[in-house]
């Protein structure tokens, strides 16, 4: 069976410290003032009665992206374990892609092309962890293939309550945050 | 007609419209493509073993090296405080090894101290220079007028020095400007200062108390995964902050205290605790002194007391104090770290202690631990004769009775006349940026401008550096072997710091700068060793250690011992009752409050706001604001003010602030701020405001920190000092906003 590749994410262990942002900076070579990955702070109510979900986003890899149907060029693709990535060599910068993302998870590389995440499928070939999984001091994250039900992802999947986010914009984002 | 790649990209963003609609066509039919993930190239050739320098903690880390590059780091997973994993100044190391600012060659000042006007000469001259001002200094006023002032992994070294050229006086603003009341208060209670890294075991509490102390904004790594590990586990949390912190946001309960009176609420919880039995009084029966006097003390201190002061409804001290004992013994009261607040912190430091002492977490799993060091040798061969005088960090009149450590402020104090039983006339100042590190900068400016000599061992041109003699540009860490990390844990061990690559423009390892520095003073004898690798091994080799493989892994691990009394570890407390000392005949007897009082704190004038200041988890102090990596995330600071607040302020009614509108802040004493962002939030209280510490940086030479933010050190020109130990307490000023001109924003 092909992998259907997913992330959780734990905001109940997230203490939005930026290392999954900094090492995907490092692994991924990503240029000063794009970033692949970030924290989101959400904070709702008054004080003193407060509360905020902290969150580490990035691509949501959706089943449906509105990304991949907006690419003129096919530069915009499903990948292996249905990954949404970006061919470079194929893409001609026009950024409707961008346009089209709910979630405003691509950035314009200097060298002209998106740049986004690619749930560093270059290490997972290789059996490693992406790299904001392997630093996270607070192993919030878990990457893994939801076509295995015996994955971590998939047993957390199976046992938390989670969310998506903007699950009314209809693409099956597969990021999914524990709560 | 030909286009550019550039051009073309220009062309295809501007009809990014039309090629949106175009979007349906099928767009798979250019067939393969090679591989849409490259490998990046960021693994390495090769992978050196080495510990971070980002911060104090140590985290053991592997650097991936690439011809003459660091391409990243990763955690070293054999290293029991990363496990693995960095917090995100780790990761960011490589942004302090590429910073285009870095201090390049050795520099001797040209101009008035301060100006920051200097001449790049060689090593030579720079260590010439130095050497013959030092003898000039030794024969006027003895060896003992020089003054170390270190923070960091290189100290090693240049205490060294300090020792062959025979001065006791050796500070770290680590002390009494950070952790020093809570050393003074656990020795008094329990026998021993905490030390760094704390023997807490947060992991395994079923509650953790927070008392001021941000964990996870404050990003000691190995406290923070093992917070999230209790946190996964279901554990509770209280956390006692005027700012709705990144930990209270996941706390069972938040108390926002009205700031200065966190004594007064642990002294209800002690109510609550002790008046309903709630406290381990097995523990308390076998290991501690005092309870009587304790209960007693206590006895009218109830909740609605602590209301009054706190502006915590009495219903939640109380609910809280019962969540926090019915955890125990694994209720984790969390000693903090930077605890220089008040001036009476060491006597909130007492309470809390108490508090831990009777929930009898102290010797239990999922309280305090017990922690040792690996069995290290010191360096074999020689050894300095001992200075002849005492040091001068301590004012004359025997003040500060139970400093445990050297005072970094008095060793200030002790070079403006009169002070000390003799005065400094020399700094030799590594690796600490005093500017932003001491309160009242003006006396602090004053005793710069007296000394004869100021010498700044740095690796960026920080503030202090521009108020140096002679500058002297160490390398990274990741471009030097230094001495090992020897500090305690339950597992004791020790972690090597290995060059991942040669250092870079003509910067020299702190062992160099030493070593060359005391051959030209001529006590290079006392250093004997060939470089920092060899130093090392001498010391391993004493008792036969493999420096193989702690050069290979990065770490060697002692003897695993038990650690707790669930594990078969017995409890042993070194105060001189061999007790836990509730009650503290040792206060007593130097005529201090024995127990805990709360005294009110001075208020503010009208319409200003106390200053608080904290972390980031993206920096460390000022040491990481020039850091390009990890400024992007955080660029600046920020001040926090309640947005209700805001609207109130006088000033603003015409056109209120709003978010990201830049203020200058103006203390009690007239001083202002540089122009700093506002963050209108609802998660401070309304009569504080709160900034991250170390930005407002006045060094030009930072060019990408330069005059971003402000600094809430410049603002704290007032400081209350703890009679007990000497630290500094803080978070005493008040601060009013301005707008910031126009010019300025």
């Amino acid at each position: 069976m092909s992998p259907r590749y997913a992330m959780s994410m734990d905001t109940r262990r997230c203490v939005g410290c930026n290392a999954c942002v900094i090492s995907c900076k490092t692994e991924n070579a990503v240029p000063e003032g794009c970033f692949r990955d970030w924290i989101a702070e959400e904070v709702t109510g008054t004080f003193p009665d407060l509360q905020m979900q902290i969150r580490s986003e990035r691509c949501n890899h959706c089943a449906d992206a509105p990304c991949v149907g907006a690419c003129p060029t096919g530069a915009s693709h499903y990948g292996e374990g249905g990954t949404v990535l970006v061919t470079a060599s194929k893409c001609t910068g026009c950024k409707a892609c961008i346009a089209s993302c709910p979630y405003d998870a691509r950035s314009v590389h200097p060298q002209g092309h998106v740049d986004k995440c690619t749930f560093c499928l270059h290490r997972v070939k290789k059996g490693l962890q992406p790299a904001c999984v392997e630093v996270c001091p607070t192993r919030s994250l878990t990457f893994g293939d939801l076509s295995d039900p015996t994955s971590p992802v998939a047993r957390l999947l199976a046992s938390r309550r989670f969310t998506v986010l903007q699950p009314g914009a209809g693409t099956r984002p597969q990021v999914f945050f524990l709560t | 007609m030909a286009l550019t790649r550039r051009q073309f990209i220009q062309v295809g963003a501007a009809t990014a419209g039309g090629a949106a609609v175009a979007s349906g066509l099928p767009t798979r039919w250019w067939g393969l493509d090679g591989d849409p993930v490259p490998d990046p190239g960021t693994e390495g050739e090769k992978v050196v073993p080495t510990y971070c320098e980002l911060c104090f903690w140590g985290c053991g880390m592997l650097a991936h090296v690439q011809g003459d590059r660091v391409t990243k780091v990763t955690g070293n997973p054999a290293h029991p405080l990363s496990r693995g994993m960095l917090c995100p100044r780790g990761a960011g190391a490589t942004g302090l090894l590429d910073d285009p600012d870095r201090l390049q060659r050795p520099m001797i000042r040209r101009a008035k101290r301060g100006e920051d006007v200097f001449e790049e000469v060689s090593w030579d001259a720079a260590l010439s220079e130095v050497a013959e001002k030092l003898q000039q200094v030794k024969a006027r006023h003895g060896a003992e007028a020089l003054a170390l002032f270190t923070h960091g992994s290189g100290g090693t070294w240049f205490k060294a020095l300090m020792k062959a050229w025979g001065s006791p006086n050796i500070g770290a603003p680590s002390y009494a400007q950070c952790r020093g009341p809570r050393e003074a208060a656990f020795q008094l209670t329990f026998g021993a200062p905490l030390g760094s890294p704390e023997p807490i075991d947060i992991a395994n509490a079923r509650c953790i108390t927070l008392i001021g102390s941000h964990l996870g904004e404050n990003m000691h790594n190995t406290q923070v995964q093992e917070l999230a590990e209790a946190i996964g586990r279901g554990a509770d949390l209280v956390v006692v902050d005027p700012r709705f912190s990144v930990a209270a946001s996941k706390a069972r309960y938040w108390l926002p205290v009205k700031p200065g009176t966190d004594i007064a609420l642990l002294l209800a919880w002690l109510h609550v605790i002790i008046g309903e039995e709630r406290h381990d009084a097995a523990w308390v029966a076998a290991h501690a002194t005092g309870f009587d006097e304790l209960k007693a003390h206590v006895a009218d201190k109830t909740p609605a007391w602590a209301a009054e002061i706190t502006g915590v409804p009495a219903q939640q001290i109380a609910d809280s104090a019962r969540l926090i004992a019915s955890a125990r013994p694994a209720s984790l009261i969390h000693p903090g770290r930077h605890v220089v607040w008040y001036g009476d912190d060491t006597q909130r430091e007492r309470a809390m202690a108490i508090l831990a002492a009777v929930l009898g977490s102290w010797g239990h799993r999922g309280g305090y631990l017990k922690q040792d060091r690996f069995p290290l040798a010191g360096y074999p061969h020689g050894g300095a004769p001992p200075p002849t005088r005492p040091k001068v960090d301590r004012p004359k009149g025997g003040k500060y009775p139970l400093a445990g450590e050297v005072l970094a402020s008095g060793l200030c104090d002790a070079t403006r006349p009169g002070q000390t039983l003799y005065e400094l006339q020399a700094w030799l100042v590594y690796g600490c940026n005093l500017i932003q590190a001491m309160p009242g900068r003006p006396q602090l400016l004053e005793s710069i401008q007296k000394l004869e000599l100021l010498v700044a061992v740095d690796v960026l041109p920080s503030e202090i550096c521009g108020f140096a003699d002679v500058v002297l540009p160490e390398c990274t860490f990741l471009e030097r072997d230094d001495d090992a990390w020897n500090g305690p844990w339950r597992r004791p061990f020790i972690a090597a710091r290995q060059a991942a690559v040669p250092p870079r423009h003509d910067t020299k390892p702190g062992w160099w700068i030493a070593k060359a520095l005391a051959d030209k003073l001529g006590v290079g004898d006392h250093l004997p060793w060939k470089d920092a690798n060899d130093y090392l091994q001498a010391r391993l080799a004493v008792k036969g250690q493999s420096w193989e493989e702690l050069s290979r892994t990065g770490v060697l691990l002692g003897k695993e011992v038990p650690t707790c009394v669930e594990d078969g570890a017995e409890i042993e407390l070194e105060t001189s009752s061999g007790k836990a000392e509730l009650y503290s005949k040792e206060l007593e007897e130097l005529d201090f409050e024995p127990l805990p009082v709360y005294h009110p704190q001075e208020e503010g004038p009208p319409g200003s706001f106390r200053l608080l200041s904290g972390r980031s988890p993206l920096h460390t102090f000022g040491r990481t604001v020039n850091n390009r990596l990890l400024a992007q995330p955080f660029p600046e600071n920020a001040v926090w003010l309640n947005a209700d607040a805001a609207r109130a302020l006088p000033g603003f009614e015409r056109t209120p602030l709003v978010e990201g509108d830049k203020v200058v802040l103006i203390n009690q004493d007239g001083v202002r701020s540089t122009p700093v962002k506002v963050k209108l939030t609802q998660r401070i209280r309304p009569d504080c405001v709160y900034m991250v510490h170390g930005w407002g940086q006045n060094a030009k030479r930072l060019r990408y920190a330069h005059g971003r933010g402000a600094s809430d050190s410049q603002l704290t020109t007032r400081f209350k000092v703890d009679p007990i130990m000497g630290g500094t307490g803080m978070n005493v000023n008040f601060v009013r906003l301005e707008r910031a001109a126009r010019e300025q924003a």
